[in-house]
């Protein structure tokens, strides 16, 4: 039954920057447990090493079976996310004013993690039967736009307004990427450019407040504005060299928020310097480059809109998270991809990885 | 699967892979450039800035509403707290320092040795507290010796001052600090722990009126914790003010009347609903919860027989005597089993089954007509008349009066009494209602529990002609530019279910009780103004085992006394319910608190014949 062709195919590659950049995450995060005041946290640091290893056996379930099953029972995964996130909105954990996590045992998990994948498979499904060189049309774009939106409007109940915009990024980029017919498209574009000021005229004003603090972190110089400001510090004092291993004082003092999960870059520019990052931000280039060949070598659609699916997905928690603790980007609770602390996005990540691999080391079978 | 590859190209693909690796590729420039600008154009400056930790947050706090009765007479304001804090970076020699500041504030120094003495690590960056509210001597003294105590600063902060510490204490309520159950709460959005927030009366029903919102301050520091300079600013925005419907000086007088006494008095405006005064005694001093208790002092407080802490006036629950009769006459007439020229026969006694109901005057009251019966208020009069109502009935016109249910004040804790039916008796009891007791809540002496809120509400009912206002603690609301944000409208919660004509009857009597030749509370009577009420006198045990177990001077066997008044007598302008607990007699300890309450609130002089309380 098992072929050796997989393991000549295997991509030793994919794995070697994964691990890479799992590696580069475990460094940072020692520095931001270790040094974090006014406790130690140096249990978290434990748990992710263990969510690492059950990261690397689901990585490795997910590329021994054939991804094809993936296709056939993408609604099946699909609804069985779909039904987690009612799950979780009714007996979900609550913390800190939101309810994204289910207990198991001592840990916990969030289903809105695993919906990104769902959402990517059956979208490349439905796309993978349909897709034609002419692009789809608005009616052909209902259903995915349903597909999208039932997660998206369950998450945003959380309410967790990072992974839900995340989502409908990944969907718009593959989207995009299958063609949107060209009436469409523009339809598509002037209906957004002439909703938006209508809804704007309709926001109360704090909602409208809410918004631009959102874009712009410096209106509200107390909150999110500070802790950009504060991150900002801690990248630039990292300068070219960086302060050293465990030196970060940005992130001794607590002066970053959620240091060990979104802010978690910031740790590693202060402490390694621009030389560290740009070696993280390029790991990260390649890794992407690698991911975007894989579906440029595969021959059948499903696999390559899979593929380009994962991709987006990554790409945009780089760039998003980034950006992000750079002061470019909004601020979202985006996890940073093998870096920021956090099991249900290490989880995702490495099934991510383990759907890339599968369709790499089943690419002969289509040739 | 090979149809797929019919209708579609692999290099079609291909070619719209190479779009997204151009995206991608823009993406990675973009961070890149961007890293490169905060870490090598401009790291210098941020490392500088990172070494001090010079941009902090600094907290301003808003300071919360005031408080005024309704002529805008300050209640509560808040006053100026002065806090020694110590920056132990910048203090050193810490123990130097303590040493110095110890000396000059005359204080034993262990006190502050022992906060400064296990502090390393980061702790050592943070300034610390070391005493709150050392008074403007002290903060003299800090200050001009300054250049001794490196280190040592002094922050100010707005604590909450109730100005005439105990006036209205349970209706104004007081502060306390946030618990985690409440920090998690939409409500305290904004709120951080250690904040104080609303926990009792007004200070907790308005707390999201009252609370302001915090502001801050971005601020650079030098490398000695100066402020450089101020980045940034969002201001605090002070609480709304509140203007009470009470009236200072009414509320003043009641509780001084009520001083040396536990009980309570409720004054209602009869045409609003407003709540004029609202005492309950004896009182506390809010202004040591703000400041702290000590354990003594806050033992001496939990275990008061007399109950402080209890608003008695909404959350007391009493027999409501013979108040009760002017429901039972009210009921009787409107149900025609009796009508007021009818006349009963009273010997000071009323057999019923095989019991013998007694009259509170012994000898008996005679012939009574229902005029007579509300004056001389003669039980065995209003045992008939409850007897012939039945229990249901009865009920049906308290629970009309609004007794029995919450009067919907906008106060914590408020009981709701009791208005007992034959239903509610077998679910509670199991045991079928006997007629008997029928004839025990027809004189309030049953199962019925009523407040004194309820009980002033129910005569400003009488009094009005029968609308029953829902009680209103708060007049207005206006921010601090004096702009309106809420105004309180009269509510209507209901109406008696009572013609004008029976109504006029029963208030006839009610004006007899006071002014007539043998109404039971002559001593209430004014000569400026007409004030109409009814006494009542709550047996705490019964009569038979108080007379058993002693010659009635033991404090608790003693009974409440209970007034409820409305006046003018012509066109109210004010309802009042009196209870002085062990009191005994309604027409001697609680008349009198309304006759003077009725004087102030008229604004009638003081007259020194009738100025001291009728003994008790």
């Amino acid at each position: 039954m098992f072929d050796r062709r997989y393991l000549q195919n295997f991509d030793w590659g994919l794995l070697a920057f994964s691990l890479l950049l799992g590696g580069f995450g475990l460094v940072a995060l020692y520095s931001a447990v270790a040094a974090g005041v006014p406790t130690p946290q140096k249990a978290l640091f434990t748990r992710q090493l263990i969510w690492f290893g059950v990261g690397l056996v689901v990585m490795t379930a997910c590329m021994l079976i054939n991804y094809k099953l993936l296709e056939r029972y993408a609604h099946v995964i699909y609804i069985g996310c779909v039904g987690l996130l009612v799950w979780v909105m009714i007996f979900g954990k609550f913390v800190g004013g939101s309810r994204r996590w289910l207990a198991l045992g001592p840990f916990s998990l969030q289903p809105s993690e695993l919906a990104k994948v769902a959402v990517i498979i059956v979208l490349a499904r439905y796309y993978s039967k349909f897709v034609t060189e002419r692009g789809f049309t608005l009616m052909g774009l209902r259903l995915p736009v349903l597909l999208t939106l039932l997660p998206v409007v369950l998450i945003l109940r959380q309410p967790d307004l990072g992974t839900a915009g995340l989502i409908v990024l990944i969907a718009a980029s593959m989207t995009l990427f299958v063609k949107i017919e060209r009436r469409s498209l523009q339809l598509i574009i002037g209906g957004g450019l002439t909703t938006v000021p209508l809804v704007w005229f309709f926001l109360k004003g704090y909602q409208k407040q809410r918004i631009l603090t959102f874009i712009d972190p410096d209106r509200d110089p107390l909150g999110t504005g500070y802790h950009i400001i504060q991150s900002k510090i801690a990248i630039g004092s990292g300068a070219l060299t960086g302060k050293g291993f465990l030196q970060g004082t940005q992130n001794a003092l607590s002066f970053l928020p959620e240091q060990h999960t979104d802010f978690i870059f910031s740790v590693l520019a202060e402490e390694w310097g621009f030389a560290g990052s740009v070696l993280l931000i390029l790991t990260f280039m390649v890794f992407i480059i690698w991911a975007l060949n894989i579906a440029h070598g595969c021959r059948e659609p499903f696999g390559v809109i899979l593929c380009m699916g994962v991709t987006a997905m990554l790409s945009w928690q780089v760039f998003i998270n980034i950006g992000m603790v750079m002061g470019l980007m909004p601020v979202v609770g985006v996890p940073l991809p093998f870096i920021s602390y956090g099991g249900s996005s290490l989880l995702t990540t490495f099934i991510g990885v383990g759907i890339l691999m599968n369709v790499s080391m089943r690419r002969f079978m289509y040739e | 699967m090979s149809k797929y590859l019919k209708s579609i190209d692999s290099d079609w693909f291909r070619r719209r892979l190479t779009a997204q690796l151009i995206c991608v590729a823009l993406g990675v420039l973009a961070l890149l450039l961007r890293l490169f600008y905060l870490q090598v154009v401009r790291g210098p400056e941020f490392r500088k800035l990172s070494l001090n930790n010079s941009i902090r947050l600094q907290a301003v706090d808003a300071p919360r509403g005031l408080i005024m009765d309704r002529h805008g007479e300050l209640l509560v304001d808040n006053r100026p707290s002065f806090d020694l804090n110590i920056s132990p970076k910048d203090a050193q020699p810490i123990k130097e320092t303590v040493r110095r500041l110890s000396m000059a504030l005359e204080a034993e120094d262990e006190d502050f040795m022992a906060k400064v003495a296990d502090l390393r690590g980061a702790a050592l960056l943070r300034p610390l507290l070391l005493k709150r509210d050392i008074g403007r001597d002290a903060l003299g003294t800090v200050e001009t010796r300054r250049y001794d105590l490196p280190g040592i600063d002094v922050s100010v902060r707005l604590l909450r001052h109730y100005v005439d510490g105990g006036m209205a204490a349970h209706l104004i309520g007081y502060l306390g600090e946030i618990n985690p159950s409440e920090l998690q709460c939409d409500i305290f959005a904004g709120c951080r722990s250690g904040d104080l927030i609303g926990k009792f009366g007004v200070e907790k029903s308005f707390e999201h009126l009252l609370r302001g919102q915090r502001g801050g301050r971005q601020v650079e520091v030098n490398a000695s914790g100066q402020v450089v300079r101020v980045l940034r600013t969002v201001p605090a925005q002070n609480g709304h003010n509140v203007f009470l419907t009470i009236d200072g000086r009414l509320q003043r007088r009641a509780e001084e009347l009520l001083a040396g006494f536990a009980g309570a008095a409720v004054a209602v405006d009869p045409t609003t609903g407003d709540i004029l005064a609202l005492a309950s005694s004896p009182t506390f001093d809010q202004n040591h919860f703000i400041t702290g208790l000590s354990r003594d002092q806050w033992n001496a407080v939990v275990n008061n027989p007399w109950r402080p802490l209890e608003n008695k006036a909404l959350q007391g629950e009493y027999p409501p005597a013979s108040t009760y009769k002017i429901l039972t006459a009210l009921a009787g007439l409107e149900e025609k089993v009796i009508t007021p020229q009818e006349v009963l026969f009273c010997p000071g006694h009323y057999r019923f089954g095989n019991r013998d109901y007694r009259c509170w005057r012994r000898g008996g009251h005679g012939q009574v007509d229902l005029n007579r019966a509300i004056a001389e208020s003669c039980d065995v009069y209003f045992y008939q008349v409850g007897q012939r109502l039945g229990i249901d009935r009865l009920a049906f016109y308290a629970k009309a009066a609004g007794l029995g249910k919450r009067t919907g004040i906008d106060l914590d804790h408020e009981s709701s009494g009791l208005v007992p039916t034959a239903d509610w008796k077998r679910r509670r009891t199991g045991i079928a209602w006997q007629e008997g007791e029928t004839l025990s809540v027809a004189i309030g002496q049953g199962f019925n529990l009523v407040t004194p809120l309820q009980m002033a509400v129910f005569a400003a009912t009488v009094g009005n002609g029968g609308v029953r206002y829902r009680p209103q603690i708060v007049a207005r609301v206006v921010t601090p530019e004096g702009e309106v944000v809420q105004e309180r409208q009269p509510q209507v919660a209901g109406r008696l279910p009572i013609g004008l004509a029976v109504l006029q009857t029963v208030q006839r009597g009610m004006w007899e009780v006071v002014n007539g030749e043998r109404g039971t509370a002559r001593i209430a009577r004014l000569k400026e103004v007409a004030i109409s009420g009814k006494t009542g006198t709550a047996q705490v045990v019964s009569r038979e085992k108080a007379e058993a177990e002693s010659s009635g001077n033991v404090h608790h066997y003693k009974d409440h006394a209970w007034f409820i008044a409305y006046a003018p007598s012509e066109a109210p302008r004010i309802a009042i319910a009196v209870i002085v607990e062990h009191g005994e007699h309604g027409s001697s300890a609680a008349s009198p608190v309304a006759r003077e309450m009725v004087r102030t609130y008229l604004g009638l002089g003081e007259d020194l014949k009738t100025a001291s309380r009728g003994a008790p």
